[in-house]
């Protein structure tokens, strides 16, 4: 019985743990996407380089409050910088609609054009991120860095392994049901979430019963630009904030998107959470699970690891290539354009 | 006739800049953008091959250009015989194991009535396969790594001419572009961008992790090369002697010589696949391929089979990105698989083919060598322009010093804005497609 109860905690500590704040993030992520393409109809390739910059906007306001003395106790900074990033991420959005993707959207271009009109938004904002904070990692979080330790929860529970909840995870899964919660509130229950989901299944529909295009448009990038800062930020606090990284994020996110079905956001989050159970679960050595639940004579010699750590990416797209043979509207059944 | 003019001007232009890059920086400098330069022409025709002809969005060409890197080391490293003797059967034997299970679990599909029975099947095969496959596979890598892990460790090639690789490089990255275009094609267009997207991280993956195969992040460095080396030109009495007769210093000649070289070997495959591109365009094969971007549909009504057309040109324009993606790595003379990155390998070639003009040939291979140009020179001129605008500040100050710091950004910015102005205001590049 103990020796269960310890394969639950390592199991808990180094898999579910990880695995579900991980998924958060790429839900949040993942949803921004699915909404683009919901209501502008394309595949939006700046999304990480969007995540980068609001992050990156979030970070200076963090300094500074750190160079005042300013902070938020047990808490990371970065919160109380939070929304000061989200909305300079919101003016970068609705700037770039104006600049670059109106004169198209009103062209009525293909997706496709769309799409690599974003490819030159996400150089742009490429090196912009590069050239104000530079490529390198910036390390951001501040406050107490664990809820509980792994030392506290053995002293506390007798057993012989430990389990850690560091704080950024804890604050990833309560921003992200918050978050998730008010986006769902306002797509069913208010007006202009009704109007773009109305939008969203039928264009002609909505605007011949009088929903204003440049409106639903508008609140389609202020969600957005929330949602990606939110995620960013909550990546950055739980790991590290290097540009490059969030730029490869591109790829889980439009994992979890498609498997989910484009243009769902029921879909967006479950998909985002199959991709982070699976990348963790596949590159985690079982060893020391197995170890705990395997009688003696059974226990393995090597590190049990179906494929190394460098191989996540491959997960996320042999999981897609999947979803892409057999079901290739996705799980909850998304649009296709 | 005119149209003709304004393209010859157009490449006089851009003959001009690097002639100009060699008379006021180095000829060194200006050979090297110009190498460089075929090679990028070479890789823009690939893809305006997938996406003018045929309107398939590629964002995962990194992978096949690094394909093309690993083709050169399979091809031309001498092998590594006491590796081959510890490991190399059982490596081989993995590999033979998992493709092994892939084919019996596909057999299963095709063969069994869809059921409840037949998925476990599927299920059951690929799992055991798998755990099958790495039993025999890993003691084998283990065998070929531990040998001279700091010299070698890997399996080495096969020690045949260098040359050889660039078609090996073309058809590795055939067979990838086969696999990811029996998945993703046929369904909409953005699906094979993600999809593409994540074959060329997995690509990258492979290659800086199997360090049986390549020596991973390790490096393969001295690869051989197709022209002499500059130390025997530079003991060679009669080389000596006619770099005199010019005038010229004979280390300097010898890395010129070198590098034309290279641009003369680089020019003959530029020209064949240029040839064979405008031939193909032209063919009634070209003018079912346009109407087949044109119109899907219409085409399809007409009795054309869209997705296997599809299917073909991805798989040819993939082919030459990885034959451009073999020439890189001869000329680099190593394989670097940290060096490969996307925003230089996939989006750069994609910045070539709309600013030169998606569709046309000559546009394809204009946009590479300007593109690559203003990739090389816009650093120094950023920094120049840091300078000046910076100039008011005094010396030592915190920004003057990050702006100066980073003024190598620059780079992505710059190509960004000018995908961006070139998308808005002349969408069809500078030699438009007919």
């Amino acid at each position: 019985m103990i020796e269960f109860l310890n394969a639950l905690v390592v199991l808990t500590n180094f898999v579910l743990v990880p695995a579900i704040a991980y998924g958060s993030q790429l839900a949040l992520g993942a949803l921004g996407v699915t909404l683009i393409y919901g209501i502008l109809r394309f595949s939006n390739f700046a999304h990480g380089d969007t995540m980068a910059f609001g992050t990156m906007a979030t970070i200076l306001v963090t300094w500074w409050l750190q160079s005042l003395g300013l902070s938020l106790g047990p808490l990371p900074t970065a919160l109380l910088a939070l929304p000061v990033g989200i909305l300079v991420c919101m003016a970068l959005v609705l700037f770039t609609d104006r600049a670059v993707y109106r004169f198209y959207r009103e062209q009525k271009a293909k997706p496709v054009i769309l799409v690599i009109v974003s490819i030159g938004v996400m150089f742009v904002l490429n090196g912009l991120v590069r050239f104000v904070i530079g490529p390198g990692e910036q390390r951001f979080a501040d406050g107490e860095r664990f809820i509980i330790t792994a030392r506290e929860f053995r002293d506390w529970s007798g057993l012989s392994e430990g389990l850690a909840l560091k704080t950024t995870q804890g604050i990833t899964v309560v921003t992200a049901v918050i978050v998730v919660a008010a986006l769902f509130w306002f797509l069913g229950r208010t007006r202009t979430g009704k109007s773009m989901r109305a939008y969203s299944d039928n264009e002609d529909l909505a605007l011949l019963s009088g929903i204003n295009p440049d409106r639903v448009v508008m609140v389609t990038w202020l969600i957005v630009a929330g949602l990606a800062t939110i995620a960013g930020v909550l990546y950055g606090l739980d790991k590290t904030f290097k540009p490059f990284t969030y730029f490869q994020l591109l790829l889980p996110i439009f994992a979890s998107a498609i498997v989910g079905g484009l243009g769902s956001p029921l879909g967006a989050i479950a998909g985002g959470f199959i991709i982070a159970f699976s990348e963790v679960t596949i590159t985690y050595a079982w060893k020391k699970v197995l170890v705990y639940l395997l009688p003696d004579a059974l226990e393995p010699s090597g590190l049990v690891q179906l494929l190394s750590t460098d191989y996540k990416f491959a997960v996320s797209f042999v999981i897609l290539l999947i979803v892409l043979l057999f079901r290739p509207t996705g799980l909850f059944r998304g649009k296709s354009v | 006739m005119s149209q003709t003019l304004k393209n010859f001007g157009l490449f006089a232009v851009v003959a001009l800049l690097i002639v100009l890059t060699g008379v006021m920086q180095s000829w060194g400098t200006a050979l090297l953008i110009l190498n460089m330069g075929l090679v990028s022409a070479v890789m823009s025709l690939g893809v305006n091959l997938q996406w003018g002809f045929a309107g398939l969005f590629n964002v995962g060409i990194m992978g096949f250009v690094a394909l093309g890197g690993l083709a050169t080391v399979l091809v031309a490293m001498p092998p590594t015989v006491d590796a081959w003797s510890a490991g190399g059967a059982r490596v081989l034997a993995g590999l033979l194991t998992g493709a092994g299970v892939i084919v019996a679990a596909v057999l299963v599909r095709r063969r069994m009535a869809p059921s409840r029975l037949r998925g476990l099947l599927t299920v059951a095969i690929l799992a055991g396969g798998f755990f099958l496959y790495r039993w025999v596979f890993d003691p084998g890598v283990a065998a070929v790594e531990a040998v001279n892990p700091a010299g070698t460790g890997y399996l080495g090639g096969l020690g045949l001419p260098i040359l050889l690789s660039w078609p090996v490089g073309g058809l590795l990255a055939a067979g990838a572009a086969w696999i990811i275009g029996k998945a993703a094609l046929g369904l909409r267009s953005d699906y094979l961008a993600i999809a593409t997207l994540g074959i060329a991280e997995i690509i990258l993956a492979v290659m800086k992790n199997e360090d049986w195969l390549s020596r991973g992040v390790k490096n393969v460095v001295g690869l051989p090369r197709p022209v002499p080396y500059e130390v025997d030109l530079q003991t060679d009495p009669g080389f000596i002697e006619s770099a005199a007769g010019l005038g010229l210093d004979p280390v300097i000649a010898s890395s010129l010589y070198i590098k034309l070289s290279y641009a003369g070997l680089f020019a003959v495959v530029l020209a064949v696949i240029l040839v064979l591109a405008q031939l193909a365009l032209a063919s009634p094969w070209g003018r079912m391929m346009r109407a087949i971007r044109d119109d899907e549909v219409a085409a399809e009504a007409m009795g054309k089979d869209v997705t296997r057309r599809h299917l073909q040109i991805f798989i040819l324009g993939s082919a030459v990105c990885g034959i451009a993606g073999a020439m890189m790595t001869t000329l680099d003379g190593q394989l670097i698989p940290t060096s490969y990155q996307p925003l230089r390998y996939t989006f750069l070639i994609w910045v070539m083919v709309i600013v030169g003009g998606s569709g046309n040939n000559f546009g394809a291979v204009l946009g590479g060598f300007l593109i690559w140009f203003l990739w090389v020179q816009v650093e120094p001129i950023g920094y120049w322009l840091m300078q000046v605008i910076t100039t008011p500040l005094a010396d030592g100050s915190a920004l003057k010093e990050h702006l100066l710091g980073s003024a190598a950004h620059m780079r992505l910015l710059t190509m960004g804005l000018i995908l961006l102005l070139v998308l808005r205001f002349s969408p069809r590049g500078l030699i438009p497609g007919k």
